[in-house]
């Protein structure tokens, strides 16, 4: 139990460094290595939920070992209610991804597969370091596999999406990193919590905000710096783009609520109308945007925005609530929304790439126009993709409804126009994902390759239909999720509430 | 505590530049009378004494306590032990990396060796310095051998090329820095480093800041930086690789100790007067280096822009004038060596008869054509850029570190943004390696063991980048507060 979050990392890149030792001189040995290795770290995870405290805000499986003892800097990893949900998620997800490439990747497998592998341990240590500067080593280190995964598997364009992606991330990251600097010079040492007890004055709060915010909204992405995610969903492969909307966007939100709300609560507080504003922009003029797609990758992609945009939007949500109300009450729902939102898209998000995935592979196109009546040839694969669309639209009873309405109704408590803005997802997200389904998989057959189309395989019907489980049961029974997060919620509320001014 | 009489004991201290010395006439003899039968048998010799050198430096002349010796003219402090020691490693590496390109190009004439010994000898003369006079014999000794090992090739046009720029240039930055020194003696009328230091202030006369700013164009010319960088493309892009090699790798090594000893050291007294000049210089280079290493398309020559940018890194490390500044440039320094010995012989070792392989052009497809050397390819331009788990990263976060400690915040946004503009080009050769369709080229004839060192020297930049406090550990001992 001690190390579990050690292997958690150190066990799938281990795993990615064989398989991509093996090479592909033998494809099947590395692609049995890379799903068992998955395997074992979607095992290993479980622990990691049922002997976890929920009724502590404090971290748990707690490792911490001298790193950079020059630098104060730990090797120190431990998880609470909000990382996870997160750490759970991406163990979760990575299962998928492997299946789903199993026989479609033919230009270098073993390569694919280590990637994806590499990613994995890096990404949960994004979530599991309590160091910011090994959090941080974490956060770039993962930029090399996926640049890699987009430039060598992706589509045309690969090698301008998967620079921009690169370049556009790290141009972000960088300043986060003067400002982490900055505050280890103030605070002597670099974990999260000394920088959460921190006291800095406001304008110290205002730069440091900003630096973070620079990091974290290109991540998640944010309207107006989004820009990289259409081009680099459209260009990456399936697995590619599942790891990218489920798991890496997550990243952006999780440093908004672990770094910006806990380390400069009063810059937040002042600033929270810029990232309410950005959040609903994000919600509207995303959502108008996706409509007038004709690539699915792209509306997808365009989609995940808009639906990112609650995740700041609730977890900025606070400040305004104490304004208009006097009190904090609800504010938990904003929180409680924007985590469950997360999760929840990681799952739908990811699905949704899977079955466009299962098209493409098929017809080798994702042109919208290309596409009618699937449903006619595709029956089974039909009703996992409406199941995903309808959820992706926030249905009652599916996980996409948790989310959106805690924030929804959250909002309402901070200013009605928030609400009614926010509000709007339900008609635009219905308007571009059910016109999706109506053009590609309703209607009559469109053409011969429409009609030549062969349903899922065995394969791919185990990967939708567990995917399909974990929608509904979040949807269904929200609440093991939210016992999960709920104390450490309230610790985030009160540290996000409390100021963090020199008493002068 | 200036020794007067010469004692076996009093002399010791100087066993690196006494057993380079003795290795230096060996090797000449062996050319000498060897040469026609075992044509490689210099290099070898010279690769495994330097390689026994080095164990010798690091059981012996590692010395703790700063020892000053010949009259104040020689100081053996412990920084100056450990960079002979990279120094020793990194040309034997260099050397070892050259062999079979050298076999090639027909470059092995046993004066090749010993230039680079000469050249070494030079380094650690520099490094050792500590009077102004020694400070010039040592810069004359390597710059006079390396002027000679670029020219090395005879028939070639561009090296020729190369070598005349980079003499008449360096006769210039010799010019400048003989000038600054005459001024610097004239109006302290001291050549010690240590006398100087007390007698040049802040407050200081005209006449001194003239005089430090000779030395300062001196300092710009031997690391390459801007406006002083213009030998630089053509010097790494004419001369044959396995000098390029050589010249990017060890002499940086020198021109940190030269910077040091002169103005950390020599003109401690007057920190913000040249602090302020080498930020500029440092901007610049980071500015033009970055930028103009993107439209490159020979990839020797992008190299050398992105020498002059990571010069600038270093020089940044100098402008703080702190401790913490002066161990991150060090921390630096041989992070680059190390990076730089790997990149060009990763050139090196996959070039073949006919061709360079130093266009971008050769590089596509080529993880299909040798995916091992791709990868290593690959995590060394990684490593330049910063990204971590490679210790690149570390260089950068402790430069910035530095920076931001002694409250130069602007700065440090400047270096992270020109770092983000730099790792473009760095990605398009990854891009050429991994992305593109295979272009059809001749495999390099290097053998298994040369790959293997790579392997090695790839997997230091690794294994220092996951833990990074080893190095710094170092460097903090080294040049303590």
């Amino acid at each position: 139990m001690q190390a579990l979050l050690s292997i958690l990392i150190w066990l799938p890149i281990a795993g990615g460094v064989l398989t991509w030792l093996i090479g592909d001189r033998n494809p099947r040995l590395a692609r049995w290595l890379a799903l068992l290795t998955s395997l074992a770290a979607l095992v290993l995870s479980i622990p990691l939920y049922t002997h976890f405290d929920s009724g502590s805000a404090a971290a748990q499986f707690v490792e911490s070992h001298p790193w950079i003892p020059q630098l104060h800097s730990s090797y120190a990893l431990g998880v609470d209610g909000i990382s996870l949900p997160l750490i759970l998620l991406t163990t979760f997800m990575t299962v998928p991804v492997i299946i789903a490439g199993w026989s479609v990747i033919e230009k270098r497998p073993a390569q694919y597969f280590a990637s994806f592998l590499i990613m994995e341990g890096l990404m949960v240590g994004v979530f599991a370091a309590l160091d910011t500067l090994l959090f941080y080593f974490f956060w770039e280190a993962m930029l090399i596999p996926m640049f890699l995964i987009i430039g060598v598997w992706g589509g045309k364009r690969r090698v301008y999406a998967t620079l921009k992606f690169f370049l556009y991330t790290f141009l972000g990251s960088v300043f986060m990193l003067v400002a982490l600097i900055y505050m280890y010079n103030k605070s002597g040492d670099y974990s999260i919590a000394s920088f959460q007890a921190l006291p800095l004055t406001l304008t110290e709060q205002r730069w440091i905000f900003f630096a973070f915010l620079l990091a974290f909204a290109v991540k998640v992405p944010m309207w107006p710096v989004h820009t990289w995610l259409p081009d680099a969903h459209v260009e990456a492969p399936t697995g590619g783009s599942v790891i990218l909307a489920a798991i890496m966007l997550k990243m952006g939100g999780y440093g908004l609520l672990r770094f910006s709300l806990t380390m400069t609560p009063d810059a937040s507080r002042e600033l929270d109308w810029l990232i309410v504003t950005l959040s609903l922009i994000a919600v509207i003029y995303i959502g108008f945007v996706a409509i007038a797609q004709t690539d699915m990758k792209k509306l997808i992609a365009y989609s995940s925005i808009a639906h990112m945009g609650f995740v700041t939007l609730g977890a900025f949500l606070a400040y305004s609530i104490m304004r208009h109300t006097g009190a904090y009450t609800g504010a938990v729902n904003a929180l409680d929304g924007a985590m469950i939102q997360m999760i929840s898209h990681g799952v739908i998000s990811g699905a949704m790439f899977l079955c466009i995935g299962v098209l493409y592979d098929r017809m080798h196109t994702r042109d919208i126009a290309a596409y009618g009546g699937v449903i006619n040839t595709m029956p089974i694969f039909g009703a996992f993709f409406v199941l995903f669309s309808l959820a992706n639209t926030g249905l009652p009873g599916t996980s996409g409804f948790v989310g959106e309405f805690l924030v929804i109704l959250a909002s309402f408590k901070a200013s009605f126009w928030y609400a009614l803005a926010a509000g709007t997802t339900l008609v635009l997200g219905a308007a571009y994902t059910l016109w999706l389904v109506k053009r590609v998989i309703f209607g009559p057959v469109a053409n011969d390759h429409v009609a030549a189309l062969k349903d899922l395989e065995p394969r791919e019907f185990l990967v939708l239909g567990v995917l399909a489980v974990a929608v509904l049961l979040i949807g269904l029974y929200p609440a093991p999720l939210v016992n999960l997060m709920e104390s450490s919620v309230h610790h985030l509320l009160q540290q996000m509430t409390a100021t963090k001014l020199p008493v002068a | 505590m200036v020794e007067s009489t010469l004692s076996l004991a009093s002399i010791t201290p100087a066993l690196p530049e006494i057993y380079l010395g003795a290795v230096i006439c060996l090797v000449l003899l062996v050319d000498v009378f060897g040469a026609a039968k075992f044509p490689s048998l210099g290099t070898t010799l010279s690769v495994l004494l330097l390689g026994l050198g080095s164990v010798l430096i690091a059981f012996h002349s590692l010395v703790p306590a700063r020892t000053v010796l010949f009259d104040g003219l020689y100081v053996a402090d412990p920084v100056a032990g450990f960079l002979k020691l990279a120094a020793f490693l990194a040309v034997a590496l260099a050397l070892y990396y050259s062999q079979a390109y050298r076999r090639r190009r027909g470059l092995r004439g046993g004066e090749y060796d010993v230039l680079a010994l000469t050249a070494l000898l030079g380094i650690c003369v520099l490094i050792s310095a500590n009077n102004l006079l020694t400070v010039y014999l040592g810069v004359e000794l390597l710059s006079l051998s390396l002027y000679a090992l670029v020219a090395f090739e005879r028939d070639s046009g561009d090296a020729a090329e190369a070598a005349i720029k980079y003499f008449v240039l360096g006769a210039i930055a010799s010019g400048a820095l003989l000038y600054g020194m005459s001024m610097l003696y004239g109006l302290t009328g001291t050549l010690d480093l240590g006398k100087l230091a007390t007698a040049a202030h802040d407050q200081a006369s005209a006449g001194l800041l003239i005089g430090m700013a000779f030395v300062i164009v001196a300092v710009a010319f031997k690391f390459g930086a801007v406006p002083f960088h213009m030998w630089v493309p053509d010097v790494y892009q004419g001369a044959p690789t396995s000098v390029t090699l050589f010249i990017a790798s060890a002499p940086k090594l020198a021109s940190f100790a030269f910077t040091y000893r002169l103005l950390s050291q020599g003109l401690a007294g007057m920190p913000q007067a040249w602090a302020q000049m080498l930020g500029v210089v440092a901007v610049l280079s980071l500015a033009l280096g970055n930028v103009v290493a993107i439209a490159q398309t020979n990839l020797r020559r992008m190299l050398a822009y992105s020498t002059i940018a990571n010069v600038g890194f270093i020089l940044l490390g100098f402008v703080t004038a702190s401790p913490d500044g002066y161990q991150a440039a060090l921390n630096y320094t041989v992070v680059y060596v190390l990076t730089t010995l790997g990149s060009f012989g990763a050139i090196l070792l996959v070039s073949t008869k006919g061709s360079e392989l130093d266009q971008l052009e050769d590089y596509k497809g080529f993880v299909t054509r040798d995916p091992l050397m791709a990868v290593l390819l690959a995590a060394l331009m990684f490593s330049t850029a910063g990204v971590p788990p490679f210790v690149g990263f570390w260089a950068k976060l402790w430069i910035i570190q530095s920076l931001v400690n002694a409250h130069l915040l602007w700065l440090a946004g400047f270096a992270v943004l020109v770092s983000v503009i730099g790792a473009y080009y760095y990605l398009r050769v990854i891009w050429f390696i991994f992305f593109e369709p295979p272009v059809e080229r001749a495999r390099g004839e290097a053998g298994g063991a040369e790959r293997a060192v790579l392997g090695l020297n790839v997997l230091a930049l690794f294994a220092l980048g996951v833990v990074p406090n080893v190095l710094l550990a170092l460097c903090q001992r080294l040049l303590p507060g």
